[in-house]
């Protein structure tokens, strides 16, 4: 008995990079493979749940797609929104992490307290926000009023509730690309600084012909990585506004989600989502490639 | 000489200006929160609002006896417990394969994780969990969690692996112990850093985790960030309460993430610095 079992146990030990990564690797794609094998299949289907079956429509989800205005908003939302909020975390995110790049005293206290929101619950800290941003009885109308400025509509204007939720999601995220790109230029080479300064450069000069090309990579990266959860930003949009008011913020991804789980589509819901992700991959490769060429240079 | 020494002091005061710009921001919006949770209803929808006042412990008091606060602390706890607990036992085994044998494929597996649309995992989870009556129960929302950290918890051990040398895996072998053991007794301790890096970081995204929670859970199982939103579907906004229940979220968190800050990048740039 005892001789089989260490006969097992030497037949496990022995086939290491199969077995230690095997429960993982199974449980992965038990919770992530099937759900899009089975989103795959609801696309081509109409069905709403809890009523009868799926049919298949073949690609008639598609064809509605096209057709259909809340779509096309979403989309319109979703690049004002990304790419806002986008550029300004990663100009924002450099500046910072150029900041704290130097060392001064306090410096690590500064860090800590600037970070707090990049960790911090979002649906709690979009509700703060939320009554922060009440336009009659919020407090950031009543500072700005106190210094002469007129007060805003915020986030009950559908003309100001994107740039509102685009300053909100860069009070969040920002932190997160500073910490990145600083990892980044702490691991910059000494050699072309040492060059530039004994060949008279100013800083701006250092910034723009040495530091910028240098860390041009490690920005593409962390646009990437912020992009991921940017492009299917859920929480705060749903916390602040719910795509409101009307569905001047409905973003394409919030849409998808009303459609599976306001009206409960789950086939038209899937194909929404397709389109989705398909945006997340585009913009990915584009990046990618783009950093490649990045780190050639 | 004097314009450098002018130069210098012009420096430290543009380094304290933007302590100062940089440390506002946040501070408020938490000041705020916690000054929100310690005003009365009435005081919190009064104009101009009020900066000095009597603070109230009241809020606090019937968020736990009012709204039932404790059951979904408990159910929070629970359920990233769960989930960090499971992510960490398949976790490490495979994040130390992966590292060790190179083994790239499984890393694109769970990049195309993170790209995907959380909803499209969501809606087929419903309808299996549905099917299988387990909507509402620890079972359903901790298998959601692990699509967030288990992801999470083996990116950040592979490039922590990595960083392990090799000579004391093999000095371990050569003394008899089977690659199992060597991994028990002699790599995990050595990594009890990463480990508990990893481990917080995924209690973190488990317990700030809200898309999931709100369709997967019930009256049951509710985690606080959904519990917390349910404060403004009542009809009335309960500004008070909304402001106590908050503090009461973000702050064991914020401790939490203020003790990884250091290793936060590794966790979220998921290895994508390295090449």
């Amino acid at each position: 008995m005892t001789t089989a079992l260490s006969a097992v146990a030497r037949y496990v030990d022995r086939r290491q990079r199969f077995f230690f990564p095997a429960p993982a690797v199974a449980v992965l794609f038990l919770i992530i493979v099937l759900p899009i094998a089975f989103n795959l299949y609801l696309m081509f289907t109409k069905w709403t749940v809890g009523l009868g079956e799926p049919r298949f429509i073949g690609w008639d989800n598609f064809v509605e797609i096209f057709g259909d205005e809340r779509v096309w908003n979403g989309v319109k939302v979703m690049i004002y929104f990304s790419g806002a909020s986008l550029a300004l975390e990663l100009f924002f995110g450099l500046m910072i992490a150029l900041y704290f790049n130097r060392t001064f005293r306090g410096s690590e206290a500064v860090q800590a307290i600037y970070i707090i929101p990049f960790a911090a619950t979002p649906v709690a800290v979009a509700l703060i926000w939320r009554i922060m941003l009440n336009p009659e009885i919020g407090v950031i109308n009543y500072l700005l009023t106190s210094i002469g400025l007129p007060p805003g509509l915020w986030v009950a204007s559908p003309d100001t509730v994107i740039a509102t939720l685009v300053m909100v999601d860069v009070w969040k995220w920002t932190p997160m690309i500073t910490l990145i790109v600083l990892a980044g230029l702490k691991s910059l080479p000494h050699d072309p600084y040492e060059a530039a300064r004994i060949d008279g450069c100013n800083a701006l000069q250092i910034f723009w012909y040495i530091t910028l090309p240098l860390i041009r990579p490690v920005l593409i990266a962390a646009l990437m990585l912020r992009s991921l959860d940017n492009l299917k930003e859920f929480d705060m949009i749903y916390t602040i506004t719910q795509g409101g008011p009307g569905i001047a913020s409905e973003t394409l991804y919030l849409y998808s989600y009303n459609v599976s789980f306001g009206f409960f589509k789950a086939g038209y819901g899937s194909a929404l989502m397709v389109i989705v992700f398909l945006v997340v991959l585009v913009f990915n490769v584009l990046m990618n490639r783009l950093r490649r060429d990045a780190s050639l240079v | 000489m004097a314009t450098t020494r002018i130069g210098k002091k012009l420096k430290t005061i543009g380094f304290y200006a933007g302590a100062i710009a940089l440390c506002v921001p946040p501070l408020f919006v938490f000041v705020w929160m916690i000054l929100t949770g310690l005003k009365t209803g009435v005081q919190n929808i009064s104009y101009p609002p009020e900066f000095i006042f009597v603070p109230t412990l009241e809020n606090f008091r019937a968020v736990f006896e009012q709204y039932n606060f404790f059951h979904y602390l408990m159910n929070s706890l629970i359920i990233a417990t769960l989930a960090t607990v499971t992510s960490l036992l398949l976790g490490l085994p495979a994040a130390y394969s992966i590292a060790k044998y190179r083994q790239g494929r499984i890393g694109i597996l769970i990049l195309i994780a993170r790209m995907l649309p959380f909803v499209s995992y969501l809606l087929p989870w419903y309808i299996i969990f549905r099917y299988l009556k387990l909507i509402d129960t620890y079972t359903a929302l901790t298998i959601s969690h692990l699509i967030i950290t288990m992801p999470m918890v083996i990116w950040l051990m592979v490039s922590f692996f990595e960083s392990m040398p090799a000579e004391l895996e093999d000095a371990a072998m050569i003394d008899g112990c089977s690659r199992w053991q060597s991994f028990i007794r002699i790599v995990l301790p050595l990594m009890r850093n990463g480990i508990a890096t990893s481990a917080i970081m995924s209690f973190i995204f488990s317990w700030n985790q809200f898309l999931f929670s709100l369709i997967l859970s019930g009256p049951q199982t509710k985690t606080v960030p959904v519990a917390v939103y349910n404060f403004i579907s009542y009809g009335k906004i309960d500004w008070a309460g909304i402001g106590a229940a908050a503090t009461l979220i973000v702050l064991p968190v914020s401790i939490f993430a203020f003790f990884v800050r250091k290793s936060i990048v590794q966790g979220l740039t998921m290895g994508a610095l390295k090449d």
